[in-house]
């Protein structure tokens, strides 16, 4: 893919950063507001697609490295089954971290309120892993199509 | 930490991790992966095994995901489980235990098979997690969780598919319309399990069976299961996809999409028995799924006759021998309403159906891994290529002999003892479909010497002067399904009576199911 115009980049340059920041508030906040790891991937993921169509797939290949991803991409989710396998003291899957004091680990109160971070135990780091692989795994995902449309572009020009 | 407790989870849960950590291995040495997923399938089988043990002393196992003890099914003051839970009879485990035997040698075969191929780690991965998929969707005792499972086998096993399509486009054909498939009929389970949900309100299968009323949304949902079930596990009005899967995948990855097949095969048994049971008008379901059983048969068989991919070939036996389980297992359906006649050859019907799915996974994998071999030596799959290859692949030529006198189920081997139960019992139902039966395997028998003929007799052929036995790793793999197959041949009486019969007979208890979880019978 070619590069866009410059008012184009020059807008990509302001609502990268915003976009991405986005996404990791809806993967941090998972456990409290619609939303959580994989929306919040998703949503890391549509700036580098903006950062694709504006700057194009070989200028972007300098901000996003598909080695790097892939690997973020396996430690998100080897850290997601490390923590289930964590729990396996009672049973996998069991949350060990709710309601013990330590991280995540306040009491959830009930009723109306405005929401405490420090709740849900294992269910935030969670969606932190799933978040992180989702990021990754669909930044690969859109690197390696806009790689495969400059291979077919190339083998038309031939 | 006592571990015996967690066995049913580690027997998906290592294959999982190992899948998970592999692409982070990969990036310390590029031989790790397969050594790797070796030992954590060997891992399983052997989790596998201690877990049928148990199954088969103490009875049904049962574990919760997440809860204060793994026997924890009904938090307190609820009268439904709220957890997913995974709930093991001799039926899921004796599945679990083909798939566990079937992707450990799978995975021992592609450490020289796959060798030379790039993206290795992938494959690796992949293959875990088909393995995965396919336990999940045996052992599982929640509806919902089942379509999760199905849903991963089937990208794994596309993917897997399609594995070689850098170089050739039919891999990524093969592996287009098994994507089309399996997305269609998942996301028609999925319908059907919203079906249940909105219904019932529940996604337990246990629960879901004690309050299941066959209302009219129910039969709107038992039609939408068992045509895409039958169409996953390849039977015939729906079998389009089977021959171009098997034939492009490579040769280990066919021997377990023959069991992934299985396990919606599986499903398909544990809908209609578990799920409706009697409350089915058994005779017309028992029917239909004895109609796709003969189709499956009779054209699979006379399609097959005609090839000349010797993978094609295979594939198209694949669908025949659906038939016969189909065809056992459906005659128990039918007679599950009237306990004279289920005594009398019901539960033998069932018996030498669901012994077959076992026979079937050995010797039809044992099968596409000396066709795998074949093709790892000459570099063809086409039978008028080949020949004279006995004088120089022994041990596979040996092998190729037992697969095919088992899938023509010939004594002393495994596929004589199944589908002579079969035979018996289905005789006393209907006396045609067994005839029918009889003529298919016949015709199983010509094809195959068909292949014996123009593959392994014959001079030795001067373009095939260098070719020599298979390394070891291929071998170890076809001479353990070879040694399983004698074995269940000249011991059929010990499986049935420890593995098949408790296996048939959990299918026909839906009350036993039910109160594993619920309690109270």
């Amino acid at each position: 893919m070619s590069p866009m115009s410059k008012i184009v980049r020059t807008i990509t340059k302001f609502v990268y950063s915003i976009i991405i920041i986005f996404g990791f508030y809806i993967i941090v906040h998972g456990h409290l507001t619609p939303g959580g790891g994989f929306q919040g991937g998703a949503v890391t993921a549509s700036a580098f697609a903006l950062l694709l169509v504006s700057y194009g797939s070989l200028a972007s290949k300098k901000f996003v490295k598909k080695d790097f991803l892939s690997f973020l991409e396996s430690s998100g989710l080897t850290l997601f089954i490390a923590l289930a396998f964590l729990g396996l003291g009672t049973t996998f899957f069991y949350n060990l971290l709710a309601n013990s004091g330590g991280w995540f680990g306040n009491v959830s109160s009930v009723g109306i309120n405005p929401g405490d971070m420090n709740t849900g135990g294992v269910v935030p780091l969670m969606n932190m892993a799933v978040g992180l692989e989702v990021l990754s795994g669909l930044g690969v995902i859109l690197l390696v199509m806009a790689g495969a449309m400059e291979f077919t572009k190339k083998k038309e020009n031939l | 930490m006592n571990i015996l407790p967690h066995l049913p989870i580690l027997i998906i849960a290592l294959p999982l991790l190992g899948a998970f950590i592999l692409p982070l291995l990969n990036r310390i040495n590029k031989k790790v992966p397969g050594i790797f997923s070796v030992l954590i399938l060997g891992a399983s089988l052997f989790f596998t095994i201690l877990v049928a043990i148990k199954v088969m002393t103490v009875g049904p196992q049962v574990y919760v995901f997440g809860a204060q003890s793994t026997g924890f099914t009904l938090p307190s003051g609820l009268k439904f489980p709220i957890r997913i839970i995974f709930e093991i009879d001799a039926m899921s485990i004796f599945m679990g235990l083909i798939t566990a035997m079937v992707s450990f040698l799978g995975a021992v075969y592609s450490l020289t098979f796959i060798q030379k191929e790039e993206g290795l780690d992938k494959y690796y991965a992949l293959l875990l997690l088909l393995t995965v998929g396919m336990f999940g969707m045996e052992l599982t005792g929640d509806i919902f969780n089942f379509f999760v499972f199905l849903e991963i086998a089937s990208i794994a096993s596309v993917a897997l598919i399609s594995f070689q399509a850098l170089y050739k486009g039919e891999p990524a054909e093969a592996g287009f319309k098994y994507m089309v498939v399996s997305s269609i009929s998942a996301l028609i389970v999925l319908f059907a399990v919203g079906i249940f949900y909105g219904q019932y309100d529940v996604l337990n299968l246990a629960a879901l069976a004690r309050l299941i009323k066959y209302s009219q949304l129910d039969k709107i949902a038992l039609g939408l299961m068992v045509p895409v079930l039958a169409m996953k596990a390849g039977a015939v009005p729906m079998h389009m996809w089977t021959p171009d899967a098997y034939s492009e995948a490579p040769a280990p990855i066919t021997m377990i999409l023959v069991a992934a097949s299985q396990a919606s095969l599986y499903a398909l048994f544990r809908v209609t028995f578990t799920l409706y049971n009697i409350q089915l008008n058994t005779l017309t379901v028992g029917w239909v799924i004895i109609i796709f059983g003969l189709l499956s048969m009779f054209i699979g068989v006379t399609m097959a006759i005609i090839q000349k991919d010797i993978k094609r070939l295979m594939a198209y036996h694949a669908i025949s021998q659906t038939g016969y389980m189909l065809l056992g297992v459906g005659v128990g359906l039918a007679v599950l309403a009237d306990p004279v006649a289920l005594q009398k050859y019901g539960i033998t019907a069932m018996e030498g159906g669901i012994f077959h799915i076992m026979n079937h996974a050995m010797y039809k994998g044992l099968l596409f891994l000396t066709a795998g071999a074949l093709f790892y030596r000459t570099g063809t799959r086409d039978l008028n290529h080949m020949g004279g290859l006995a004088h120089s692949m022994k041990y596979t030529t040996i092998f190729f002999i037992i697969g095919a006198a088992a899938i023509a189920g010939l004594p002393p081997f495994n596929g004589f003892a199944s589908k002579l139960l079969i035979y018996e019992s289905v005789y006393r139902f209907n006396p045609i479909l067994s005839i029918i039966a009889m003529v298919v395997s016949i015709l199983t028998l010509a094809s195959f010497v068909k292949v014996f003929h123009s593959a392994f007799l014959g001079p030795k052929l001067p373009r095939y002067k260098e070719v020599k036995e298979v390394p070891t790793s291929m071998v170890f793999a076809m001479a353990v399904l070879s040694g399983i197959i004698i074995f269940f041949g000249l011991f059929p009486d010990v499986i049935i009576k420890n593995l098949v019969h408790p296996a048939a007979m959990s299918l026909i208890e839906q009350v036993k199911y039910s109160a594993t979880i619920l309690g109270g019978m």
